[in-house]
Protein backbone atom coordinates (compact mmCIF):
# COMPACT_ATOMS: atom_id res chain seq x y z
CA UNK A 1 0.00 0.00 0.00
CA UNK A 2 1.14 3.55 -0.62
CA UNK A 3 2.54 5.76 2.23
CA UNK A 4 1.09 9.25 2.49
CA UNK A 5 3.84 12.13 3.96
CA UNK A 6 3.44 15.71 4.19
CA UNK A 7 5.65 17.72 2.77
CA UNK A 8 4.32 21.33 2.68
CA UNK A 9 2.38 23.39 5.90
CA UNK A 10 1.14 26.92 5.86
CA UNK A 11 -1.11 28.54 8.47
CA UNK A 12 -2.22 32.12 9.65
CA UNK A 13 -3.59 31.60 13.14
CA UNK A 14 -3.71 33.84 16.05
CA UNK A 15 -0.41 32.41 17.30
CA UNK A 16 1.15 33.32 13.71
CA UNK A 17 0.67 33.81 10.14
CA UNK A 18 3.47 31.62 9.10
CA UNK A 19 4.36 28.16 10.02
CA UNK A 20 7.35 28.82 11.75
CA UNK A 21 6.05 31.72 13.69
CA UNK A 22 3.53 29.06 14.69
CA UNK A 23 6.02 26.61 15.44
CA UNK A 24 7.62 29.34 17.86
CA UNK A 25 5.29 30.44 19.59
CA UNK A 26 4.12 26.63 20.54
CA UNK A 27 7.46 25.93 21.70
CA UNK A 28 6.88 28.51 23.94
CA UNK A 29 3.67 28.18 24.83
CA UNK A 30 2.59 31.50 24.08
CA UNK A 31 -0.73 32.59 24.88
CA UNK A 32 -2.80 34.21 22.19
CA UNK A 33 -6.01 34.73 23.89
CA UNK A 34 -7.21 38.21 24.80
CA UNK A 35 -9.97 41.13 24.39
CA UNK A 36 -11.88 41.48 21.25
CA UNK A 37 -12.01 44.67 19.48
CA UNK A 38 -15.75 43.43 18.82
CA UNK A 39 -17.77 45.82 20.66
CA UNK A 40 -21.28 45.27 21.12
CA UNK A 41 -23.16 45.67 24.63
CA UNK A 42 -25.52 42.71 23.64
CA UNK A 43 -22.30 40.49 23.69
CA UNK A 44 -20.91 39.56 26.76
CA UNK A 45 -18.28 37.60 25.00
CA UNK A 46 -14.62 39.56 25.16
CA UNK A 47 -12.14 37.68 25.20
CA UNK A 48 -10.79 35.63 22.22
CA UNK A 49 -8.07 34.38 19.73
CA UNK A 50 -8.34 36.56 16.89
CA UNK A 51 -5.97 36.79 13.59
CA UNK A 52 -4.30 39.97 14.55
CA UNK A 53 -3.12 42.52 12.17
CA UNK A 54 -3.91 40.31 8.82
CA UNK A 55 -3.59 42.09 6.05
CA UNK A 56 -3.54 39.87 3.26
CA UNK A 57 -4.05 42.65 0.45
CA UNK A 58 -0.19 42.65 -0.69
CA UNK A 59 -0.34 38.54 -1.18
CA UNK A 60 -3.62 38.33 -2.87
CA UNK A 61 -4.88 39.90 -6.32
CA UNK A 62 -7.77 42.70 -6.35
CA UNK A 63 -9.64 40.02 -7.44
CA UNK A 64 -8.88 37.63 -4.97
CA UNK A 65 -10.15 40.08 -2.54
CA UNK A 66 -12.87 41.45 -3.99
CA UNK A 67 -14.79 37.62 -3.83
CA UNK A 68 -12.80 36.10 -0.60
CA UNK A 69 -14.38 36.93 2.36
CA UNK A 70 -12.06 36.40 5.91
CA UNK A 71 -12.11 32.74 5.77
CA UNK A 72 -11.09 32.14 2.31
CA UNK A 73 -8.55 34.74 2.53
CA UNK A 74 -6.99 32.47 5.44
CA UNK A 75 -7.38 29.35 3.66
CA UNK A 76 -5.86 30.88 0.39
CA UNK A 77 -2.36 32.74 2.51
CA UNK A 78 -1.81 29.15 4.11
CA UNK A 79 -2.58 27.18 1.10
CA UNK A 80 0.31 29.27 -0.88
CA UNK A 81 2.53 28.78 2.11
CA UNK A 82 2.13 25.12 2.31
CA UNK A 83 2.56 24.48 -1.85
CA UNK A 84 5.75 27.00 -1.64
CA UNK A 85 7.26 25.05 1.33
CA UNK A 86 6.56 21.42 -1.06
CA UNK A 87 8.63 23.03 -3.88
CA UNK A 88 8.07 22.43 -8.16
CA UNK A 89 5.69 19.58 -8.85
CA UNK A 90 4.38 18.95 -5.43
CA UNK A 91 0.87 18.91 -6.92
CA UNK A 92 0.76 17.02 -10.20
CA UNK A 93 -2.20 17.09 -12.65
CA UNK A 94 -4.94 15.02 -10.39
CA UNK A 95 -4.05 16.43 -7.26
CA UNK A 96 -7.04 18.42 -5.86
CA UNK A 97 -7.96 20.10 -2.61
CA UNK A 98 -10.26 19.48 0.43
CA UNK A 99 -10.77 21.65 3.23
CA UNK A 100 -12.74 21.97 5.86
CA UNK A 101 -15.18 24.98 7.86
CA UNK A 102 -18.25 24.90 10.00
CA UNK A 103 -19.25 28.62 8.78
CA UNK A 104 -17.94 29.57 5.35
CA UNK A 105 -18.66 33.26 4.98
CA UNK A 106 -20.04 34.64 8.35
CA UNK A 107 -19.12 37.80 8.03
CA UNK A 108 -20.57 37.90 4.61
CA UNK A 109 -23.61 36.25 5.54
CA UNK A 110 -23.79 38.42 8.35
CA UNK A 111 -23.27 41.55 6.30
CA UNK A 112 -25.65 40.88 3.67
CA UNK A 113 -28.56 40.00 6.35
CA UNK A 114 -27.76 43.04 8.34
CA UNK A 115 -28.41 45.26 5.03
CA UNK A 116 -31.19 43.91 4.23
CA UNK A 117 -33.28 43.13 7.26
CA UNK A 118 -31.90 46.00 10.14
CA UNK A 119 -31.08 48.71 7.30
CA UNK A 120 -33.93 48.17 4.52
CA UNK A 121 -31.65 47.75 1.80
CA UNK A 122 -32.83 47.00 -1.35
CA UNK A 123 -29.91 44.89 -2.77
CA UNK A 124 -27.03 43.07 -1.73
CA UNK A 125 -23.64 43.05 -3.42
CA UNK A 126 -23.55 40.61 -6.16
CA UNK A 127 -20.42 39.04 -4.69
CA UNK A 128 -22.47 38.21 -1.05
CA UNK A 129 -23.34 34.40 -2.43
CA UNK A 130 -19.68 33.28 -3.65
CA UNK A 131 -18.07 35.23 -0.53
CA UNK A 132 -20.38 33.34 1.96
CA UNK A 133 -20.70 29.85 0.00
CA UNK A 134 -19.05 26.89 2.25
CA UNK A 135 -16.90 25.64 -1.05
CA UNK A 136 -15.79 29.06 -1.78
CA UNK A 137 -12.58 28.74 0.34
CA UNK A 138 -11.96 25.06 -1.62
CA UNK A 139 -12.93 26.39 -4.81
CA UNK A 140 -10.70 29.83 -4.85
CA UNK A 141 -7.79 27.45 -3.39
CA UNK A 142 -8.16 25.08 -6.63
CA UNK A 143 -7.97 28.03 -8.79
CA UNK A 144 -4.52 29.86 -7.61
CA UNK A 145 -3.17 26.49 -7.68
CA UNK A 146 -4.34 25.18 -11.09
CA UNK A 147 -5.81 21.55 -8.83
CA UNK A 148 -8.08 20.11 -11.35
CA UNK A 149 -8.44 16.75 -9.31
CA UNK A 150 -11.09 15.76 -6.65
CA UNK A 151 -11.60 19.01 -4.50
CA UNK A 152 -14.84 19.48 -2.44
CA UNK A 153 -15.91 21.34 1.09
CA UNK A 154 -17.17 19.30 3.83
CA UNK A 155 -18.34 20.68 7.25
CA UNK A 156 -18.21 18.91 10.53
CA UNK A 157 -18.02 21.31 13.21
CA UNK A 158 -15.05 21.02 15.14
CA UNK A 159 -13.51 17.92 13.35
CA UNK A 160 -14.06 18.98 9.84
CA UNK A 161 -10.12 19.58 9.37
CA UNK A 162 -9.48 16.16 10.42
CA UNK A 163 -11.88 14.74 8.57
CA UNK A 164 -10.58 16.84 5.52
CA UNK A 165 -6.88 15.81 5.95
CA UNK A 166 -7.80 12.24 6.52
CA UNK A 167 -9.65 11.96 3.63
CA UNK A 168 -6.93 13.57 1.88
CA UNK A 169 -4.91 11.07 3.34
CA UNK A 170 -6.88 7.82 1.97
CA UNK A 171 -7.19 9.33 -1.71
CA UNK A 172 -3.40 9.20 -1.63
CA UNK A 173 -3.06 6.11 -0.03
CA UNK A 174 -5.50 4.54 -2.31
CA UNK A 175 -4.30 5.95 -5.60
CA UNK A 176 -7.10 8.23 -6.47
CA UNK A 177 -4.84 11.08 -6.56
CA UNK A 178 -1.49 11.54 -6.48
CA UNK A 179 -1.17 14.56 -4.20
CA UNK A 180 -4.18 16.54 -2.33
CA UNK A 181 -3.83 20.34 -0.43
CA UNK A 182 -5.57 19.19 2.74
CA UNK A 183 -7.08 21.33 6.11
CA UNK A 184 -9.45 24.10 7.11
CA UNK A 185 -10.24 27.27 7.39
CA UNK A 186 -12.76 29.69 10.00
CA UNK A 187 -13.65 33.28 10.59
CA UNK A 188 -15.99 32.63 13.09
CA UNK A 189 -15.29 35.95 15.40
CA UNK A 190 -17.89 37.84 13.90
CA UNK A 191 -21.13 39.04 16.12
CA UNK A 192 -23.65 36.50 14.72
CA UNK A 193 -20.48 33.54 15.24
CA UNK A 194 -19.83 34.78 18.80
CA UNK A 195 -23.71 35.39 20.04
CA UNK A 196 -24.36 31.41 18.85
CA UNK A 197 -21.69 30.20 21.32
CA UNK A 198 -22.84 32.33 24.01
CA UNK A 199 -25.98 30.61 23.84
CA UNK A 200 -24.88 27.12 24.44
CA UNK A 201 -22.96 29.32 27.45
CA UNK A 202 -20.16 27.11 27.45
CA UNK A 203 -17.66 30.21 26.23
CA UNK A 204 -15.18 31.15 29.10
CA UNK A 205 -14.37 34.11 30.12
CA UNK A 206 -10.89 34.24 31.87
CA UNK A 207 -9.08 31.80 29.10
CA UNK A 208 -8.62 28.65 27.75
CA UNK A 209 -7.41 25.94 30.42
CA UNK A 210 -8.23 22.32 28.98
CA UNK A 211 -8.27 19.82 31.32
CA UNK A 212 -7.58 21.82 34.29
CA UNK A 213 -9.34 21.75 37.20
CA UNK A 214 -10.32 25.39 36.71
CA UNK A 215 -10.90 25.42 33.37
CA UNK A 216 -14.86 27.17 32.54
CA UNK A 217 -15.19 26.72 29.20
CA UNK A 218 -13.90 27.14 25.42
CA UNK A 219 -12.54 30.53 23.34
CA UNK A 220 -13.04 31.02 20.09
CA UNK A 221 -10.15 31.35 17.60
CA UNK A 222 -10.36 31.67 13.69
CA UNK A 223 -7.31 30.93 10.59
CA UNK A 224 -6.68 28.15 8.82
CA UNK A 225 -4.02 25.53 8.24
CA UNK A 226 -3.48 23.83 5.06
CA UNK A 227 -1.19 20.99 3.62
CA UNK A 228 0.62 18.89 1.12
CA UNK A 229 0.00 15.27 1.08
CA UNK A 230 1.73 13.48 -0.86
CA UNK A 231 3.02 9.65 -2.10
CA UNK A 232 5.99 9.09 -0.08
CA UNK A 233 8.13 7.45 -2.98
CA UNK A 234 6.97 9.98 -5.17
CA UNK A 235 8.10 13.01 -2.16
CA UNK A 236 11.14 10.93 -1.91
CA UNK A 237 11.76 11.06 -5.55
CA UNK A 238 11.84 14.74 -5.91
CA UNK A 239 13.93 15.51 -2.77
CA UNK A 240 10.71 16.73 -1.09
CA UNK A 241 11.59 17.86 2.56
CA UNK A 242 9.02 15.18 4.70
CA UNK A 243 7.61 16.86 7.25
CA UNK A 244 5.44 13.46 9.06
CA UNK A 245 4.03 10.62 7.66
CA UNK A 246 0.10 10.16 7.59
CA UNK A 247 -0.56 6.84 9.09
CA UNK A 248 -3.88 6.53 9.71
CA UNK A 249 -6.92 7.56 9.97
CA UNK A 250 -9.83 6.84 12.16
CA UNK A 251 -13.71 7.69 12.20
CA UNK A 252 -16.71 6.89 14.07
CA UNK A 253 -19.97 8.83 15.22
CA UNK A 254 -21.54 8.50 18.29
CA UNK A 255 -25.50 8.33 17.77
CA UNK A 256 -25.95 10.03 20.84
CA UNK A 257 -26.79 13.40 21.82
CA UNK A 258 -26.43 16.51 19.61
CA UNK A 259 -23.93 18.11 21.73
CA UNK A 260 -22.44 16.16 24.54
CA UNK A 261 -19.76 13.58 23.46
CA UNK A 262 -19.93 9.97 24.06
CA UNK A 263 -16.52 8.17 25.41
CA UNK A 264 -17.02 5.33 23.74
CA UNK A 265 -17.63 7.32 19.93
CA UNK A 266 -14.16 9.03 20.85
CA UNK A 267 -12.81 5.48 21.52
CA UNK A 268 -13.84 4.05 18.70
CA UNK A 269 -12.48 6.72 16.52
CA UNK A 270 -9.22 6.49 18.35
CA UNK A 271 -8.97 2.89 18.44
CA UNK A 272 -10.02 2.67 14.42
CA UNK A 273 -7.07 5.50 13.87
CA UNK A 274 -4.32 3.13 15.59
CA UNK A 275 -5.58 -0.27 13.70
CA UNK A 276 -5.40 1.77 10.60
CA UNK A 277 -1.88 2.88 11.49
CA UNK A 278 -0.61 -0.41 12.29
CA UNK A 279 0.25 1.58 15.52
CA UNK A 280 0.52 -0.64 19.23
CA UNK A 281 -1.49 1.39 22.05
CA UNK A 282 1.93 1.65 23.59
CA UNK A 283 3.83 3.18 20.28
CA UNK A 284 1.99 6.49 20.90
CA UNK A 285 4.70 8.82 22.03
CA UNK A 286 1.94 12.13 22.35
CA UNK A 287 -1.67 12.93 22.05
CA UNK A 288 -2.57 16.18 20.87
CA UNK A 289 -6.48 16.33 22.52
CA UNK A 290 -9.54 18.07 21.23
CA UNK A 291 -9.61 19.38 24.26
CA UNK A 292 -11.85 22.45 24.36
CA UNK A 293 -11.99 23.36 27.82
CA UNK A 294 -15.32 22.61 28.70
CA UNK A 295 -16.06 20.41 30.98
CA UNK A 296 -18.21 17.65 29.25
CA UNK A 297 -15.48 17.34 26.56
CA UNK A 298 -12.35 16.95 28.58
CA UNK A 299 -13.88 14.24 31.36
CA UNK A 300 -15.29 12.47 27.93
CA UNK A 301 -12.06 12.72 26.61
CA UNK A 302 -9.78 11.64 29.14
CA UNK A 303 -12.31 8.56 30.01
CA UNK A 304 -11.44 7.87 26.24
CA UNK A 305 -7.82 8.06 26.10
CA UNK A 306 -8.15 5.70 29.41
CA UNK A 307 -10.53 3.31 27.70
CA UNK A 308 -8.15 2.86 24.62
CA UNK A 309 -4.92 2.88 26.73
CA UNK A 310 -5.79 1.71 29.82
CA UNK A 311 -3.25 1.60 32.35
CA UNK A 312 -0.52 3.21 29.87
CA UNK A 313 -2.90 6.56 29.69
CA UNK A 314 -1.76 7.86 32.24
CA UNK A 315 2.04 7.45 30.95
CA UNK A 316 1.32 9.38 27.45
CA UNK A 317 1.96 13.09 27.47
CA UNK A 318 -1.02 14.82 25.97
CA UNK A 319 -1.92 18.38 25.68
CA UNK A 320 -4.11 20.71 23.89
CA UNK A 321 -2.98 23.56 22.46
CA UNK A 322 -6.76 25.02 22.10
CA UNK A 323 -5.39 27.12 25.69
CA UNK A 324 -2.72 28.89 23.26
CA UNK A 325 -4.69 29.59 20.31
CA UNK A 326 -8.41 29.32 21.08
CA UNK A 327 -10.86 26.68 19.12
CA UNK A 328 -10.34 27.41 15.49
CA UNK A 329 -13.31 25.16 14.95
CA UNK A 330 -13.62 24.19 11.43
CA UNK A 331 -9.72 24.76 11.24
CA UNK A 332 -8.83 23.15 14.74
CA UNK A 333 -7.36 19.94 13.77
CA UNK A 334 -5.16 21.58 10.91
CA UNK A 335 -3.39 24.33 13.17
CA UNK A 336 -3.00 21.45 15.68
CA UNK A 337 -1.49 19.40 13.26
CA UNK A 338 1.36 21.80 13.53
CA UNK A 339 1.66 21.00 17.27
CA UNK A 340 2.47 17.17 16.42
CA UNK A 341 4.53 18.33 13.57
CA UNK A 342 6.78 19.85 16.19
CA UNK A 343 6.56 16.82 18.74
CA UNK A 344 7.38 14.36 15.83
CA UNK A 345 9.90 16.75 13.94
CA UNK A 346 11.64 18.82 17.45
CA UNK A 347 10.86 16.07 20.00
CA UNK A 348 8.96 19.49 21.51
CA UNK A 349 5.25 18.65 23.15
CA UNK A 350 3.60 22.55 23.13
CA UNK A 351 1.91 23.17 25.98
CA UNK A 352 -1.88 23.26 26.88
CA UNK A 353 -1.36 26.75 28.35
CA UNK A 354 -0.23 28.66 31.07
CA UNK A 355 -1.28 27.10 33.92
CA UNK A 356 -2.51 23.87 35.04
CA UNK A 357 -4.19 22.23 37.98
CA UNK A 358 -4.52 18.66 38.25
CA UNK A 359 -8.18 17.34 37.75
CA UNK A 360 -8.49 13.68 39.32
CA UNK A 361 -11.65 13.36 37.05
CA UNK A 362 -8.99 13.63 33.66
CA UNK A 363 -6.06 11.46 35.00
CA UNK A 364 -3.79 11.75 32.15
CA UNK A 365 -0.06 13.24 32.11
CA UNK A 366 -1.52 16.68 30.38
CA UNK A 367 1.48 18.72 29.68
CA UNK A 368 1.06 22.39 30.62
CA UNK A 369 3.00 25.87 31.58
CA UNK A 370 5.48 25.04 29.27
CA UNK A 371 6.57 22.59 26.79
CA UNK A 372 8.16 19.42 27.04
CA UNK A 373 11.23 17.53 25.56
CA UNK A 374 10.38 14.49 24.41
CA UNK A 375 11.36 11.77 21.62
CA UNK A 376 8.14 11.41 19.60
CA UNK A 377 8.05 8.85 16.96
CA UNK A 378 4.03 8.51 16.58
CA UNK A 379 1.44 10.16 17.41
CA UNK A 380 -2.11 11.42 17.52
CA UNK A 381 -4.50 14.25 16.85
CA UNK A 382 -8.32 14.31 18.26
CA UNK A 383 -11.19 16.25 16.83
CA UNK A 384 -14.35 15.56 18.25
CA UNK A 385 -17.24 17.44 16.73
CA UNK A 386 -20.63 19.12 18.34
CA UNK A 387 -23.25 16.33 16.47
CA UNK A 388 -20.85 13.50 17.78
CA UNK A 389 -18.60 13.12 14.99
CA UNK A 390 -15.14 12.05 15.65
CA UNK A 391 -12.15 12.37 13.03
CA UNK A 392 -8.76 10.99 14.55
CA UNK A 393 -5.36 11.14 12.64
CA UNK A 394 -2.31 9.06 13.34
CA UNK A 395 0.97 10.28 12.82
CA UNK A 396 4.78 8.88 12.01
CA UNK A 397 7.77 10.59 12.69
CA UNK A 398 9.62 11.37 8.88
CA UNK B 1 -48.74 34.94 38.15
CA UNK B 2 -45.85 34.42 41.00
CA UNK B 3 -42.40 33.77 40.19
CA UNK B 4 -42.38 30.65 41.86
CA UNK B 5 -45.27 29.45 39.39
CA UNK B 6 -43.82 31.05 36.53
CA UNK B 7 -40.02 29.06 37.19
CA UNK B 8 -42.34 25.83 38.05
CA UNK B 9 -44.23 26.22 34.70
CA UNK B 10 -41.26 26.73 33.56
CA UNK B 11 -39.45 23.52 34.42
CA UNK B 12 -42.27 21.70 34.11
CA UNK B 13 -42.56 22.30 30.24
CA UNK B 14 -38.63 21.52 29.87
CA UNK B 15 -38.30 18.11 32.06
CA UNK B 16 -42.24 16.44 31.41
CA UNK B 17 -42.30 16.48 35.27
CA UNK B 18 -46.35 17.33 36.13
CA UNK B 19 -46.34 20.84 37.82
CA UNK B 20 -47.86 19.61 40.67
CA UNK B 21 -44.93 17.77 41.57
CA UNK B 22 -42.48 20.60 41.90
CA UNK B 23 -42.25 22.87 44.58
CA UNK B 24 -39.79 25.42 46.41
CA UNK B 25 -37.53 22.05 47.78
CA UNK B 26 -37.62 20.41 44.21
CA UNK B 27 -34.14 20.21 43.43
CA UNK B 28 -33.50 20.64 39.77
CA UNK B 29 -31.05 17.41 39.16
CA UNK B 30 -33.96 15.28 40.22
CA UNK B 31 -36.05 16.54 37.24
CA UNK B 32 -34.05 14.38 34.71
CA UNK B 33 -32.60 17.49 32.57
CA UNK B 34 -29.79 16.90 30.44
CA UNK B 35 -27.02 19.53 29.93
CA UNK B 36 -29.05 21.02 26.86
CA UNK B 37 -32.13 21.21 28.79
CA UNK B 38 -31.07 23.33 31.50
CA UNK B 39 -29.17 25.63 28.86
CA UNK B 40 -32.78 26.08 27.26
CA UNK B 41 -34.51 26.37 30.66
CA UNK B 42 -31.86 29.17 31.74
CA UNK B 43 -32.97 30.93 28.30
CA UNK B 44 -36.92 30.60 28.90
CA UNK B 45 -36.17 32.13 32.33
CA UNK B 46 -33.92 35.01 31.14
CA UNK B 47 -36.91 35.57 28.15
CA UNK B 48 -39.78 35.28 30.73
CA UNK B 49 -38.12 37.75 33.25
CA UNK B 50 -36.00 39.71 31.31
CA UNK B 51 -32.96 39.37 33.04
CA UNK B 52 -29.36 37.91 32.47
CA UNK B 53 -28.54 34.92 34.43
CA UNK B 54 -24.81 34.53 34.68
CA UNK B 55 -24.76 31.09 33.90
CA UNK B 56 -21.78 29.28 32.45
CA UNK B 57 -22.28 25.02 31.71
CA UNK B 58 -18.67 24.46 32.82
CA UNK B 59 -18.97 25.00 36.41
CA UNK B 60 -20.37 23.11 39.10
CA UNK B 61 -23.89 23.95 40.15
CA UNK B 62 -22.80 24.81 43.61
CA UNK B 63 -20.28 26.84 42.22
CA UNK B 64 -22.30 29.12 40.51
CA UNK B 65 -22.84 33.18 40.42
CA UNK B 66 -26.64 32.01 40.45
CA UNK B 67 -28.25 28.81 42.50
CA UNK B 68 -29.72 26.85 39.72
CA UNK B 69 -30.14 23.96 42.40
CA UNK B 70 -33.64 24.11 43.35
CA UNK B 71 -36.75 26.30 42.65
CA UNK B 72 -36.26 28.17 45.75
CA UNK B 73 -32.48 29.23 44.78
CA UNK B 74 -33.76 30.22 40.80
CA UNK B 75 -36.58 32.42 42.43
CA UNK B 76 -34.51 33.67 44.94
CA UNK B 77 -31.47 34.66 42.32
CA UNK B 78 -34.58 36.22 39.79
CA UNK B 79 -35.74 38.23 42.11
CA UNK B 80 -32.66 39.90 43.24
CA UNK B 81 -31.82 39.92 39.43
CA UNK B 82 -35.62 41.97 39.43
CA UNK B 83 -34.03 44.43 41.50
CA UNK B 84 -30.96 45.45 40.19
CA UNK B 85 -31.14 48.17 37.52
CA UNK B 86 -32.16 46.71 33.88
CA UNK B 87 -29.35 44.76 32.34
CA UNK B 88 -29.24 43.81 28.52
Amino acid sequence: MRRVVITGAGTVNPLGQTVSETLDALAVGRVAIGPLDLADARLSTRIGAAVRGFDPSDRLSARQMAVADRFSQFALIAAAEAVAAAGPGALPPGAGVILGSAGGGLASSEAAYRAVFAEGAARVHPFTLPRLMANAATSLVSMAHGLRGPSFTLSTACAASNHAIGLAFQMVRSGAAPAMLAGGSEAMLTFGGLKVWEGLRVLSDTGCRPFSADRDGLVMGEGAGVFVLEERDRALARGAPILAEVAGFGMSADAGDIVAPDPEGAAAAIRAALADAGLAPGAVGYINAHGTGTLLNDRSESAAIRAVFGEDAAAIPVSSTKGLHGHLIGAAGAVELLAVILALGQGVIAPSGAGHVRDPDCGLDIVAGRARQASVRAALSNAFAFGGLNAVLALRAA
Amino acid sequence: MTTEADVIAILARQSGVCADRIGPATEVAALGLDSLGLVETVFALEERFGVSIPFNANTDPGDRDFDLRTVAGIVAGLEALKARPAAA
